[in-house]
């Protein structure tokens, strides 16, 4: 009998088969018939181990980035990608981020249930990411067990409903209607975005009355996106550091292919990780959003990011530019001081560079989206290098969490705990 | 049956949660299909019956050269779906 209970306990601290069980839990409380269940629980659980060989293909190909990086400009570089650091970060964490972001689920649908603030917030993936960040900083500061899920899992489904309200505002005047919400954890950087447009924009010319090169849409492809800023940083580093040391490294490989190779090795990895990701969520939104469609009447969805792009094309390409070039700032201002240096990437910039650019559009016309778009760029740049010391061991990777809210919300509860 | 793929950026987020709003149509219309959804970088390699995307991700499937898009504007409107939906199956 002991080894029946041990078998059962190892069984849920295997965080591959948590979060199968969670969407086992999901579907079955949705009446799913038994191959729908099956399929569901056995694509969960794949999802979650495909994670980890995404981060065994990506991680090799990082250090060797850092390395050469910081021997090139004698201070280390981080890129700022949340499906990385969720990848390297689940093995040592994993479970707790299932078990907080199980149980966020269900403070979302309680809180949306007895407050006004009735938003179901249905970004999977990054209700992941949040669990992973809270479920870092808390373990770093010695918090575990029943204290750590149910105050993370407090702090995780809170923000799932204050967020949305908190962009609410600006929201309701891009979409038109106050019937949906943006779920995505760089609210900050719309609001941002939003309050610079309606306090130094001109509403009288809006970004969608010019002519943008549509040629730079083919950036909406991710992995092409990743390899591209990733080969384009790698190169200038290697050829900074010298052909030499690169191909020490290497081992001997001629130091460009092993560049290009390495680059394009990191961006599959990233691939990787996103189909785990698709994976393990592809079975848990639907559920969640099913019971909460029977728990939470008057619910209003809170959606992905580029929920907003079709509503002003031109903002989101304006809006990338804007924060990428300030990405870049940002990078001559840490080098310039000897910081560390959050390389700009093209993933983050685009999609919440994009959206933000929408946000000022709406309040303030073009140039709200140019100003807005560039003002959050900084933050997103300066923001991750700050949260490195409070993620403990994990911010000592050559990656890290990207967005505005991850950044406030980590050094926030960061603080609070030490 | 139809396969009818739903598309974005990622694959993540605002595809699975068109897949949703999709299956919520077929349902009500009673259309025997499936429907699933992809990223827009693994999409140009998959074949489909029927696509679905945002606006600005279903002008880059129609470059790829894939017929029978819906396009939407508003990412959780059905009644546009169902609209565009059966406007491709009665053709």
């Amino acid at each position: 009998m002991v080894n029946f209970f041990e078998f059962m306990l190892g069984l849920l601290k295997e965080p591959a088969l948590m979060v199968g069980l969670i969407a086992f839990i999901g579907l079955v409380a949705q009446k799913a018939d038994t191959s729908t269940i099956l399929k569901g629980t056995i694509k969960t659980v794949m999802g979650f181990l495909i994670l980890g060989f995404g981060a065994g293909a990506l991680i090799g190909a990082l250090n060797n980035f850092s390395t050469i990086f910081t021997q090139a400009f004698g201070v280390s570089g981080v890129i700022p990608n949340n499906e990385a650091i969720v990848a390297i970060a689940q093995e040592a964490f994993g479970y707790e981020m299932a078990l907080i972001m199980f149980f966020a689920f269900v403070v979302n649908i309680v809180l949306a249930r007895i407050t006004p603030l009735k938003y179901i917030f249905l970004t999977g993936h990054h209700t992941m990411f949040m669990s992973m960040l809270v479920a870092v900083i808390l373990s770093t500061a010695d918090i575990t067990g029943v204290a750590l899920v149910a105050l993370g899992s407090t702090i995780v489904g809170s923000l799932m409903v204050i967020m949305p309200a908190i962009g609410q505002k600006y929201t309701e005047k891009v979409m038109g209607t106050d019937q949906l919400a943006i779920g995505h954890f760089s609210t900050l950087s719309y609001v941002i975005s939003g309050y610079i447009g309606s306090k130094f924009g001109d509403t009288s010319k809006s970004t969608e009355e010019i002519n943008v090169p549509k040629s730079l849409m083919f950036l909406r492809d991710t992995p092409v996106a990743i390899a591209t800023t990733m080969g384009t940083f790698f190169l200038l580093a290697s050829i900074v550091a010298g052909s030499d040391f690169v191909e020490e490294i290497s081992n001997g490989q001629n130091w460009v292919v092993f560049t290009f190779i390495q680059s394009l090795t990191f961006a599959g990895g990233v691939y990787i990780v996103l189909q785990g990701v698709k994976m393990l969520i592809a079975e848990i939104v639907p559920a969640f959003k099913g019971i909460s469609d029977k728990l939470v009447p008057g619910a209003k969805p809170a959606l992905d990011c580029p929920m907003v792009f079709p509503v002003a094309p031109n903002a989101v390409l304006i809006g990338f530019l804007c924060s990428f070039a300030a990405g870049l700032v940002a990078m001559g201002i840490q080098g310039a001081f000897g910081w560390t240096i959050i390389v700009a990437g093209v993933v983050p910039h685009f999609f919440v560079g994009g959206a933000a650019g929408v946000y000022g559009n709406a309040t303030g016309g073009l140039r709200g989206a140019v100003l807005g778009s560039f003002t959050q760029g900084l933050c997103i740049s300066f923001l991750p290098m700050l949260l490195l010391p409070v993620l403990g061991g994990l911010g000592l990777e050559a990656t890290t969490f990207a967005d505005f809210d991850f950044g406030v919300v980590g050094l926030i509860l960061g603080w609070m705990v030490q | 049956m139809k396969k009818i793929l739903v598309v974005c950026g990622n694959g993540l987020g605002t595809s699975l949660m068109m897949e949703m709003a999709v299956k919520d149509v077929v349902k009500k219309i009673g259309l025997d299909a499936m429907v699933d959804h992809e990223d827009l970088s693994s999409a140009t390699g998959s074949k489909a019956d029927i696509w679905v995307a945002a606006a600005d991700v279903a002008a880059q499937l129609k470059e790829a050269g894939k017929e029978n898009i819906i396009s939407l504007v508003n990412i959780f409107d059905k009644a546009s779906i169902e609209e565009q939906l059966n406007t491709i199956l009665n053709d």
